[in-house]
């Protein structure tokens, strides 16, 4: 067996003080298995060593919320004895050094952590970041991730229905794949993940055990340097078919009682899944490493237990219910292998060749786990940008065509057209919209998903960016009439041991917290990935937000496209024309500069409360959230959805024009209704104190600001469709 | 349903063959669906004289089973494709394809990586002169052209049946639009021609 040295302790990343900690716990040294135990349970990937005590200040509890963070997913109430299980999920490093399996292999896991509840996967997304368009590797990065999502997720038929793609030169060294699933089940049938029952066995399934992606959750929690390639055999590897049936198995399986606990094997594989079974329910469990399915021959204990092989879990089954369990999984051709016991020692003990290699005390090595008060520094207030001092475009038509062809809101159909996002047939309202629609099979309600970011804000000012991103999936939810009913966060940050970047994350998270409490929406579930850092270049704060909603009913849902001529369009919400940390300042002006909008959680919620209720009263079917670009180009994206043109008349008394079209102010809804209905919602609005006013109408095949130049509908679409394609295809 | 290691069926009036991955499809698509247990009572079946619609992997299943001619090969822009397209129905005299009239243009999605139809010139012939093309990838008006082929499928064939029409293959999902809430139901007359012509 390797011996212990110094040099294999810092390779496997712990530092001298937790080492020392590892030998106090075990009263020795530990033996090369013990050490790579401790070393990814105590990886910040696993162990949030650095996060830990800023997540508490999350809201996580409503009286929807049926279980919150610190299970595979989190779980709500969609009323009819239904919920909703979800999360969102980094696979940042794998990607960026291998974009295909990387991202394939991170909706296996995703949707590992959704089944495992017991919820059948009904819809994906996916939020990801890349480089500039001008790096060498985004076209390579781009069509490898999308490519890897797509394979997956259409193999295994569910569909992949939202999300977000954007670029940045803050991600050149480090992109960002969040995938976040969500599924359905059966409030009476959750599946939790402590173990029980001293005796009971403990049970491998799926695909067998091989060497790849060992080390995974350390390579995770470290910055990459010139030789992150040589990283690539810590990529795992993705076979979808293998996940459809494991998917198939284990809902078989959960119609019976067969099931105690049941745990996916993800980041750090067997040791993870087993500690963390064990630590949940306070037993002890012992493992038998040669009853594990292996793919390789001489695979060593250190091996099995940290090998991040995919499409496997653990299950702890009732007494009894072994040979039953065993004829689901040998129908569907998966491996199945009784590898050990629940005990009552509290200690998780391994063997193999029938002697004990690893022995640790399993409450120890979770609640002794580091956990660190990182220092950080606040990041100076931005210089507000003033509107004044941002020049206006020469060009209305020209400034919005660039805006709608720029690599941030240019259309995204080369990449969804790569995913099924209608397999299952229950897909409402496809891609491209504010939020996706998924129906809850054979009922009329639907569930409304989003995921949401706008990095340039949080880097500017993190507090309010954190803010934002919660405040724009919300609106986003209730754009499409929906009820906004939980969040999923994947907060993506560079390395917590500077401070500058443990201050992005404070101020990020103290943000989400203010706007999750304020619009009831907690937080069920999420993921921290730091470290996302090359050669001292950490990526721009980027806490993703994954948020589901219900609508009640289908028949009251509104779309952002126009639906007719002649109605008039109501812009709900306060416009100052914000034109700090705008797209408008960055595209056009090519200024990165500025404070983001203030986001007012009050205003939030009143004007979101208000549009939603004209909505779930069947009186407004047209609606679109205001956000990246501003009103001129919701206003584009909503006319060429529908395929209806629109005039737009700017106040004569309100901020210069450009900072109205292309101010990002916040908490705003765009609404179209008939001409009547329009004054009446209006006047409502004013009375309930929100601010509304009729800013144009619809019709005509073209997008007219008064006193400018009309633009053909054509002229715009062919801008905003043809940037992605033309960019993918020079490559 | 029917599970694919089964030898034997029960009476049947309608046999479908759906879409999905089968196998993961990481030979070549339908290559060892086509092998399975179930589908040597399949094609006994069809050649029966059985109805069989064949959808997406279903069609690239029965292509390989050699129950209808011809073979799906990956798309010309070797990417997955998932969108609405508009078909022009070349033929109403079928079980499958009786509520609709032939030069309809009716609209229905595809998701695929491998639907790029493909038939040498002397079976293409055979296909064209037996009135075997259900259908063709065409513009909203009906024209057919380079522009309205998404996958490169040779005469812009997006389905096809056997020599007696009552074997139907083709790419776009009937089923998933035929359903008005999910934006759109031309797929609905073919299920209503099969439930009154099998009733």
């Amino acid at each position: 067996m390797t011996e212990v040295t110094p040099e294999i302790v810092a390779a496997h990343g712990l530092s001298d003080e937790e080492y020392a900690r590892v030998r106090e716990i075990l009263g020795r040294a530990p033996n090369i298995t013990e050490l790579g135990i401790f070393s990814v349970m105590w990886s910040e990937h696993c162990s949030y060593k650095s996060s830990k005590t800023w997540l508490k200040r999350l809201p996580t509890e409503a009286p929807w919320v049926i279980r919150g963070p610190g299970e595979n997913a989190g779980v709500v109430d969609i009323g009819d004895g239904q919920v909703a299980v979800f999360k969102m999920e980094s696979h940042n490093h794998p990607s960026f050094i291998e974009p295909y399996q990387g991202a394939a292999t991170g909706v296996g896991g995703i949707l590992r952590d959704v089944f495992t509840m017991g919820a059948r996967p009904v819809a994906s997304l996916n939020a990801l970041r890349f480089g500039g368009p001008d790096h060498p590797r985004t076209r390579h990065l781009l069509a490898g991730v999308v490519g890897g999502i797509g394979d997956y997720g259409n193999c295994v038929g569910v569909p992949t229905v939202g999300g977000e793609c954007t670029f940045h030169p803050g991600y050149n060294g480090n992109i960002l794949v969040n995938a976040m699933t969500v599924g359905v089940a059966p409030k009476d049938r959750i599946f939790y993940s402590a173990a029980a029952g001293v005796g009971n066995a403990v049970v491998y399934v799926g695909s067998k055990t091989g060497r790849d992606g060992i080390h995974g959750a350390t390579m995770a929690s470290a910055e990459f340097d010139a030789d992150s390639e040589a990283k690539r055999p810590t990529v795992q590897v993705g076979d979808p078919f293998t996940e459809k049936l494991l998917i198939e198995a284990c809902l078989e399986l959960m119609a019976t009682d067969a099931i105690v606990a049941i745990q996916d094997m993800g980041a750090a594989g067997l040791t993870c899944s087993s500690v963390e079974m064990a630590a949940k329910g306070g037993v002890g469990i012992e493992l038998d490493l040669d009853a594990v399915p292996l793919r390789e021959s001489a695979m060593t204990p250190y091996e099995i237990m940290l090998s991040e092989s995919q499409e496997r879990m653990l299950m702890v089954l009732r007494r009894g219910g072994e040979a039953a369990a065993r004829e689901v999984f040998e129908k569907w051709e998966l491996d199945f292998a009784v590898i050990g016991a629940i005990t009552d020692t509290g200690r998780m003990v391994l063997r193999a060749n029938g002697a004990p290699v690893a022995d640790v005390p399993i409450a120890a090595l979770v609640e002794q786990a580091p956990v660190y008060e990182r220092p950080w520094t606040a990041p100076p207030p931005p210089a507000e940008l003033d509107a004044a001092d941002v020049p206006a475009p020469e060009s209305l038509g020209a400034c919005l065509k660039r805006l709608l062809a720029s690599p941030d809101l240019c259309c995204k159909r080369w990449v969804w057209e790569q995913y099924d996002h209608m397999v299952m047939a229950d897909t409402v309202q496809r891609p491209g919209g504010d939020a996706a629609v998924v129906r809850v099979h054979g009922t009329n309600k639907g569930l409304a998903l989003t995921t949401d970011c706008t990095p340039r804000y949080c880097a500017a000012d993190p507090e309010t960016g954190g803010a934002q991103a919660v405040a724009e999936a919300w609106r986003n939810l209730t754009a499409a009439g929906a009820r906004p009913l939980a969040v999923t966060d994947c907060l993506n940050f560079g390395n917590p041991e500077k401070p500058r970047v443990m201050g992005q994350f404070v101020g990020c998270v103290e943000g989400l917290a203010a706007a999750c409490r304020a619009l009831d929406f907690p937080v069920v579930s999420g993921n921290v990935s730091f470290y996302n850092e090359t050669e001292g270049r950490a990526i721009p704060p980027t806490p993703a937000i994954g948020a589901v909603g219900l609508i009640a009913d289908l028949d009251r849902m509104a779309t952002p496209a126009l639906a007719a001529a002649g109605e008039t369009l109501v812009l709900i919400g306060e416009t100052r024309g914000h034109l700090g940390a705008s797209l408008y300042a960055r595209e056009i002006a090519g200024r990165e500069a500025g404070a983001p909008p203030t986001v007012d959680l009050e205003a939030e919620r009143r004007n979101g409360d208000f549009v939603r209720r004209l909505i779930e009263a069947g009186r407004l079917r047209v609606c679109h959230d205001v956000s990246d670009g501003g009103l001129l180009v919701a206003v584009a994206e909503m006319a060429l959805a529908g395929g209806v043109g629109a005039t737009l008349t700017p106040p004569v008394d309100g901020p210069p024009a450009h900072a109205w079209l292309f101010g990002e102010d916040q908490a705003r809804y765009l609404i179209a209704a008939p001409v009547d209905a329009a004054s009446a919602i209006v006047a409502e609005a004013r009375a309930a104190g929100v601010p509304a006013e009729a800013v144009g109408r619809t019709g005509g095949d073209a997008l007219t600001v008064s006193g400018d130049h009309p633009i053909s509908l054509g002229e715009l679409r062919a801008a905003h469709e043809g940037w992605l394609p033309t960019y993918m295809a020079d490559g | 349903m029917i599970w694919h290691a089964e030898s034997e069926l029960p009476a049947l009036d309608l046999i479908v063959l759906p879409g999905g991955f089968a196998y993961g499809d990481y030979l070549r698509a339908g290559a060892m669906a086509a092998h399975s247990p179930v589908m040597r009572e399949v094609v006994a079946r069809a050649r029966a004289g059985t109805p069989v619609l064949a959808i997406c992997n279903g069609f690239q299943i029965a292509a390989e089973a050699g129950l209808l001619p011809g073979a799906l090969v990956p798309n010309a822009g070797l990417k997955f494709v998932c969108r609405d397209v508009h078909l022009r129905v070349e033929s109403s005299a079928s079980v499958f394809t009786g509520r609709y009239q032939r030069g309809q243009v009716i609209r229905l999605p595809i998701a695929h990586h491998e639907g790029n139809y493909h038939a040498d010139g002397d079976r293409l012939k055979a296909l064209l002169d037996n009135d075997q093309v259900a259908f063709r990838y065409a513009m909203p008006c009906g024209e057919v052209c380079d522009e309205s082929n998404p996958n490169g499928s040779i005469g812009n064939i997006a389905g096809v049946f056997n020599e007696t029409k009552t074997v139907l293959g083709m790419m776009p999902h009937p089923e998933r639009l035929a359903d008005a809430r999910l934006g759109g139901s031309d797929g609905s007359a073919m299920f209503e021609a099969l439930a009154a012509a099998l009733a």
